[in-house]
Parts: structure tokens; C-alpha cells; sequence
């Protein structure tokens, strides 16, 4: 079958890889091209970089940093950050990107998610989404990158990634806002629910801390894969590590 | 060592590029009948849809120099799909240089599509663009349609199904999977592309 995927993720702010704990208070983790070697070194299967001030400001990322990555990494990438137009995802990918997320401007505009998997084909486009526990439900924020930006978009979490998905979206990466940069484990009940109404890979986001935490999102909610931030930029768990804790738990993982 | 790649506005062309300048190699961007003609091998890259990347072809009015050409070939991904006859995706007649349909992979609770993702890779039958590759070895896929599994199936990954990963009929080769982003055991196919005789 496939690896279940390990995925760091590398929030990036003027080149430097930032991680706050659940979203504010950024801390400075290190240069973002060092991170990314070394994580690919480590075994990372995939690696995101998200410009996450790009779309809070109103611009895109840098393709030119893009290149540079792409340029260095022999493993698979995808950027996230203020692309909004079919010219912005094509650029990201012409410089050596392999997909595309995109957040709040799905949210803005639901027809971009189709014109990307049109244009692009689906496989290159990533919708992320930001939930968070309301009551008995899971609603969507927006603009999370900036803590004075961010707001409710209005929609229920489980209608927008089907929504999403039925647009053309290749992959969810869901992340729980409660959970992020805590490290109490993912939110495998969200990821759950999320996992039964989807037919495309659904990534985890949030929360995780430690090897059983990335064990019970695969085998408790089934999902392809893990993004993970500041567990793996703090060394609290290595990559290595973390892979033969859960071959040991009987997830297929590449060596 | 030349290499082409072809530039049609349909392909993963800076990572096919820079994989290859990783190898020590000097690829050179090519996008008309004559360079493809005069080119020492050729690499056909390809994401996105079936449809769109054959009337890019069809636009450049490079299919003919594509099927001409008789030194090695590497379609990398949907440039594999592009090898075979016709694609279920848009209904498209393909290429043609390798018989039979290329089909929408179905997804079950456990088996999301498209088939993102590390999957082992299994030896059929030894070649010299798998030299060095060890049965088992993982390499990463990305694709929602799969080629049509027979006879010019190298190597075949799982997912539900055989998944044609590597193919090869005379001398144009196939890697469903995507050499560029797939670590040494993608470094090792493509090194091996760039050492065939031409």
C-alpha cells in the first residue's frame, strides 16, 4: 500500500521558520532551507512551508524562494500562503512546488478550488482548513495567520471539506486550531468524522506531541498523513525516532 | 551527457530540472520538432490533466517528433499516461506507443484517490533503468489515473490494484511515480536514464 506520510510543516515569516503556540507569540526556530534539509535528512516524506503572513497582508510568497527549495529538496513539496489566482498556484509550481494550498481564499472565492484542479489537475491542489470546536460542531476560521485578521468564515467544517473536495481539491489538511502547538494529541474525533465523509487523503494537523499521538491519528482516524510543527523544531521528537516507534505499532512507514 | 526536457506548459519542469542538475547533468528546455529530433534523450514531464497536456502537444505540433523519436525516452508521471493509447480522463486519444486505456483509479474507505503518497516498488522483470533499485524500495506517487497494467509493465507498486510503476516498450521508458521527489531511489532511475546508450 503507501507509507502513512510524516510531514513537518515550516511556517515561514521573511525566511525564517516561526512556531507559536496555537497561533500567537511567534518564536524564532531557524532558517527555513536549513530546516528543510534537515528534516529531509531525518525522513521526512513531504514538507509544507507556509508564507503565514502572506495572506493576512495581502500578498503572495516569494517564487523565488520557492525555486531555491525545490532547487534543494529530492523529496516532495508543497507551499501555502496568499495564492489566490490560477497565475499565483501556476508560478508556485513552475518554480518546483508539487501542490498548492490554499486557505482563506477558497473560503473567499469556492470556484478557485475548481479552476486550479482544471487547470493544474486535482492532485496538485491542497485546501487547508482551519477549524475549531463550536458546541457540538467544528466550524471554519479564516485569516488565522494574524491573530487581529483572524475570524469565523460562517461554515461548518464537515460541509466545507466535502464541498471542497467535490470542487476538486486533492488532499484536506485539516487542522484543529484547539488542539495547535498544545501537544495533547490530534483531535482524532474531528479527524474522524472529517476522514468518513472524504474519499480524498486527509492530512492531521494539531496537536501532536508525541509517537502516540501521530499512532492514534493513523489507525484510530485514518488518515494519510501527519503535519507537525513544533514537536519536531524544539528536537522533542526526531523524525527517526518517531518512524520506528510506529513500525513498531504496525503503521507502515517509509524507513 | 545531453538531456532534454520538454517544455509544453504541462510538466513539473523546474523539478525534473533541477533533479537532473543534481545529477551533474545540463538538461536543455526544448519545445520544438527539431530539438526534439536532435536531442540525445528525452524527458517528457507531466502533471495535471490528460486533455490539456495533449493539446499543448497538439498546439506545439511536437506529437509526430515525440513518436519519431527513436533514442531513450522518459515520460515521468502523467508523461507515462501520455505513452499509452488513449486516457478514460477526457475521453483523449494519447500518444499511442504502448497499447491500452489508461482509467480512473476508484477509491474505497481505506484507499483515498488520488494515490498520494511512499508505496513500495516491485521488480517484474530486470532492466537497466532499474539498475541499483532495490525490490521494496519506496518512491512517491501522486496520481489519480492509473496505466493499464501488462506487458511493458519493470516494476509495479500496490494500492488496491497492480499500479503500473515503471514501463517500458522499445525505447521509450514510463516512472508513474515521480523520480525527481523521490529521494536516492528516484536520483538512481534517473541516473540510470541519463546512462543508457543512446
Amino acid at each position: 500500500m503507501t507509507a502513512r506520510r510524516i510531514i513537518p510543516c515550516l511556517d515561514v515569516k521573511d525566511g525564517r521558520v516561526v512556531k507559536g503556540v496555537r497561533f500567537q507569540g511567534h518564536a524564532d526556530m531557524g532558517d527555513a532551507s536549513e530546516l528543510a534539509r534537515r528534516y529531509r535528512d531525518q525522513g521526512a516524506d513531504e514538507l509544507v512551508f507556509y508564507d503565514i503572513t502572506a495572506s493576512p497582508e495581502g500578498r503572495t510568497l516569494d517564487y523565488a524562494w520557492v525555486r531555491d527549495i525545490a532547487r534543494a529538496l529530492d523529496i516532495p513539496f508543497s507551499v501555502a500562503g496568499g495564492i489566490r489566482t490560477n497565475d499565483q498556484a501556476g508560478r508556485c509550481l513552475d518554480s518546483g512546488a508539487d501542490k498548492v494550498s490554499i486557505n482563506s481564499p477558497a473560503l473567499e472565492r469556492p470556484d478557485l478550488i475548481a479552476e486550479m484542479a482544471d487547470r493544474f489537475g486535482r492532485q496538485c491542489v491542497v485546501v487547508g482548513v482551519d477549524s475549531r470546536r463550536e458546541g457540538d460542531d467544528w466550524v471554519v476560521h479564516q485569516y488565522t495567520g494574524d491573530p487581529d485578521a483572524s475570524r469565523r468564515s460562517g461554515r461548518r467544517t464537515l460541509d466545507w471539506i466535502v464541498e471542497a473536495q467535490t470542487l476538486g481539491a486533492g488532499e484536506i489538511v485539516l487542522n484543529c486550531m484547539d488542539q495547535d502547538g498544545v501537544r495533547r494529541g490530534y483531535d482524532i474525533e474531528q479527524l474522524k468524522a472529517a476522514r468518513a465523509r472524504l474519499t480524498i487523503p486527509l492530512v492531521a494537523s494539531g496537536g501532536a506531541g508525541s509517537a502516540r499521538h501521530f499512532r492514534d491519528a493513523f489507525v484510530e482516524a485514518g488518515v494519510s498523513g501527519t503535519l507537525a510543527a513544533s514537536v519536531f523544531h524544539t528536537g522533542a521528537l526526531t523524525i527517526g525516532a518517531l518512524k520506528t516507534e510506529l513500525a513498531r505499532e504496525g503503521v507502515e512507514v517509509r524507513p | 551527457m545531453t538531456v532534454a526536457v520538454l517544455a509544453y506548459g504541462a510538466g513539473n519542469l523546474a523539478s525534473v530540472q533541477f533533479a537532473l542538475e543534481r545529477l551533474g547533468a545540463s538538461p536543455r528546455m526544448v519545445s520544438t520538432p527539431d530539438e526534439i529530433a536532435g536531442a540525445e534523450r528525452l524527458i517528457l514531464p507531466g502533471v495535471g490533466a490528460a486533455g490539456y497536456a495533449m493539446a499543448r502537444l497538439e498546439a506545439l505540433g511536437v506529437t509526430e517528433a515525440i513518436r519519431a523519436f527513436t533514442r531513450p525516452l522518459l515520460g515521468v508521471c502523467l508523461g507515462q499516461q501520455l505513452l499509452f493509447d488513449s486516457s478514460e480522463e477526457g475521453d483523449v486519444p494519447l500518444l499511442g506507443l504502448i497499447p491500452g486505456r489508461v482509467v480512473q483509479m476508484r477509491p474505497a474507505p481505506d484507499r483515498p484517490v488520488p494515490h498520494m503518497g511512499w508505496s513500495r516498488l516491485t521488480r517484474e522483470r530486470h532492466d537497466p533503468l532499474l539498475e541499483g533499485v532495490e525490490d521494496g524500495a519506496y518512491a512517491y506517487f501522486v496520481h489519480g489515473f492509473v496505466c493499464p497494467d501488462g506487458q511493458a509493465t519493470l516494476a509495479r507498486a500496490d494500492y488496491g490494484g497492480p499500479i503500473p510503476a515503471v514501463v517500458r516498450r522499445d525505447n521509450r521508458w514510463g516512472c508513474q511515480f515521480h523520480p525527481e521527489r523521490s529521494a536516492e531511489t528516484g536520483a538512481r532511475v534517473l541516473k540510470n536514464f541519463l546512462e543508457l546508450p543512446a
